[in-house]
């Protein structure tokens, strides 16, 4: 048996003529924190639908747990455990927190053909599990759309623990949060990468990604630039990788240029 | 981010704990979709109090005309109201009502078929109508509204055409004769509690004919379906996983797809479940009048959209309810029965209802703002 909990072995996608992604790999073991960065366009968001069994890789391989897996749909990938939380984050305003937090997987009591939706277990559960990551629901039927977005960016994360992730995929956790709500939801991506969950976290805010990630792969045009350990990269050369760092250097170059000029006059 | 922003953040999350405030019990009701309809219900029945109130129409004999006229629209309002929630619209339900009627009436004098084949089978073609509305709405992720649109056209054309074909007319008539010991004709065609009607007669607390019979003989079989409707629906949504989904469905489809619902069948559902209201009623309608008009049930999906509006759904879906949509065809009932017992000229009826439209979708949009605000 490896070490890793999953691996995405040289992952391929092509749409038509276009390369998607080329030879994408990453190896995550319980508890780590990988972040996948990248800039716009780079195609973390066919990598997170090939990881969420939406599309199917046309090359490479997935092995969860030793054995090679092959996603026919979004709900084989939930079934053996990969949770990925969308920046949508498929919660719905104007319904409540239970029923959003149970929504297609509906607890149920009753007798067969007339079976009822659990109501009191759903908002006890849901009660409970907002409470063990610090958001106070005093009331689970209170709609979603009351909630902050970093509560709301917690109850999705939660849920998708809850239903047996073992492998969470976060689409941009943080992009439209502040910086109190940003700090809470990397607290919680923290507590739960400690209880043995392995965690994906996509982003391009490096600044957000550096504090928490264990390693980082860096995605440019399609292609991984390489899987690094904290201990050997710094954030300024992530940075400067993930925004095509040759340009940044350019830029840097003439501005230094422009500022020699100026202050030759 | 250091160790330090992260403890000052954690204390301040603690902060803004204390800040949220109790929500107040009124808060919670006015959250509630139905109580505009619930409101205007009680307004309604105050007016008609004070303008009507000595002329006949709160005895036993005008209530049960009023609730019958709402009975019938309540029973198209609820199942319009249930697909408005899951996020489409049917506008083929009128059509549907009058497709129907043929569907009872032709095979049942032309062909020879007992009535109850002819009622299951108008049945059958209902979920068929519903299914295909619902699989084309699905499948070619068209908007509901034009699909349906369509619908209207052709099952109104389809009915005219097929009855003229076979009958020469676009009446048939002639049902009435049938009714009596058909095995199922009877769920759409008895008015009930009679015994309780003729009680409260013999007790002289209810209008009497000259011949000593009380003037109102029963529940009509309308308003039994309609209650038995409200309840079925409202117990649907609140209280089982397919209720959940159908908020779900229409709240967010795309949300409701990636955490596993099964939103294609769930809208499938609720478009075979408006067919076979119309069905309902068209069934009560045709076996109560003993005859089908071609021209059955025309603008009756409007006036089923409108209820379910005044009703507190929401016209983008996601939210709503079937007591809502109940109290919506009860005003629209009233006002269209009450409105013979006042002085006003009938004609006004219709702006009221678009009044009443307007007024519901501005209440709704403000609470909807409500519901969803942030802190």
């Amino acid at each position: 048996m490896s070490d890793y909990l999953v691996q995405f072995n040289n992952i391929s996608k092509f749409f038509g003529k276009v390369i998607a992604l080329k030879d994408v790999t990453m190896r995550l073991k319980k508890g780590e924190i990988m972040c996948l960065l990248g800039d716009n366009g780079a195609g973390k968001s066919t990598l997170i639908k090939t990881l969420a069994g939406v599309h199917k890789p046309d090359e490479g391989e997935i092995i969860f747990e030793d054995n090679k897996i092959v996603f026919d749909s979004p709900k084989d990938a939930l079934d053996i455990g990969i949770g990925t939380v969308y920046q949508d984050l498929a919660l719905v305003p104007l319904m409540s927190v239970t029923r959003n937090f149970f929504m297609g997987r509906e607890p149920q009591k009753g007798i067969p053909f007339l079976k009822t939706f659990d109501v009191e277990t759903a908002n006890r559960i849901a009660a409970d599990r907002m409470g063990q990551i610090g958001i106070d629901v005093r009331d689970p039927s209170q709609a979603v759309g009351t909630m902050s977005g970093g509560e709301r960016q917690c109850l999705a994360i939660s849920r998708a623990i809850y239903f047996g992730a073992k492998v969470l995929v976060l689409d941009e956790p943080t992009s439209a949060l502040g910086v109190h709500q940003a700090s809470m939801v990397l607290k919680y991506i923290v507590k739960a990468a400690s209880e043995g969950l392995a965690v994906i976290l996509i982003t391009h805010n490096v600044h957000h990604a550096y504090p928490v990630g264990n390693s980082f792969t860096v995605l440019n045009r399609g292609k991984s630039m390489g899987t690094f350990q904290k201990k050997d990269i710094s954030r300024e050369k992530l940075l400067s990788m993930m925004a095509g760092g040759e340009e940044l250097d350019k830029l840097e170059v003439e501005l230094q240029e422009m500022d020699r000029i100026h202050n030759k006059n | 981010m250091s160790l330090k922003s992260k403890s000052i953040s954690s204390k301040s999350s603690l902060n803004e704990d204390e800040r949220l405030k109790k929500i107040s019990p009124l808060r919670v009701l006015l959250n509630r979709p139905e109580l505009g309809a619930l409101g205007g219900s009680i307004l309604v029945f105050i007016f008609f109090g004070i303008v009507a109130g000595d002329t006949g129409m709160f005895s036993a004999y005008g209530m049960l005309n009023f609730l019958d006229v709402s009975a019938n629209l309540g029973i198209i309002a609820i199942a319009a109201a249930m697909l408005m929630i899951g996020g489409e619209f049917d506008l083929s339900i009128g059509s549907m009502i009058g497709f129907a009627g043929i569907c009872i009436a032709i095979p049942a004098i032309y062909w020879g078929w007992p009535l109850w084949m002819s009622i299951v089978f108008a049945f059958a073609m209902a979920v068929l109508v519903g299914y295909f509305n619902g699989i084309m709405v699905v499948k070619t992720g068209l908007p509901s509204f034009i699909v349906t649109l369509a619908m209207l056209f052709i099952l109104r054309g389809l009915t005219l055409a097929i009855t003229r074909l076979i009958t020469g007319r676009t009446q048939v008539p002639g049902l009435r004769v049938l009714i009596e010991d058909d095995p199922l004709a009877w769920l759409f065609a008895t008015d009930t509690f009679k015994w309780l009607f003729n009680w409260l007669g013999s007790l002289k607390l209810i209008e009497l004919r000259t011949d000593g019979t009380p003037l109102a003989t029963g529940i009509p079989p309308s308003v039994i379906w309609f209650i038995a409707l409200t309840l079925f629906a409202t117990w649907i949504l609140m209280k089982t996983r397919y209720g959940n989904w159908i908020f779900a469905s229409g709240g967010d489809k795309v949300g409701a797809t990636n955490v596993g619902v099964p939103v294609g069948r769930v809208k499938i559902s609720l478009f075979i479940g408006t067919a076979v209201a119309s069905t309902i009623f068209a069934c009560i309608q045709v076996l109560d009048a003993g005859s089908a008009d071609t021209m059955r049930g025309t603008l009756k999906e409007l006036e089923a959209i409108a209820a379910a509006v005044v009703g507190g759904c929401l016209l983008t879906g996601g939210y709503g309810s079937a007591i809502g949509a109940a109290f919506g065809a009860i005003i629209f009932g009233t006002v269209s029965m009450g409105i013979f017992y006042t002085d006003v000229d009938t004609d006004w009826f219709k702006v009221f209802l678009g009044a009443m439209m307007l007024i519901a979708v501005v209440f709704n949009n403000y609470i909807r703002k409500k519901v969803t605000e942030s802190k």
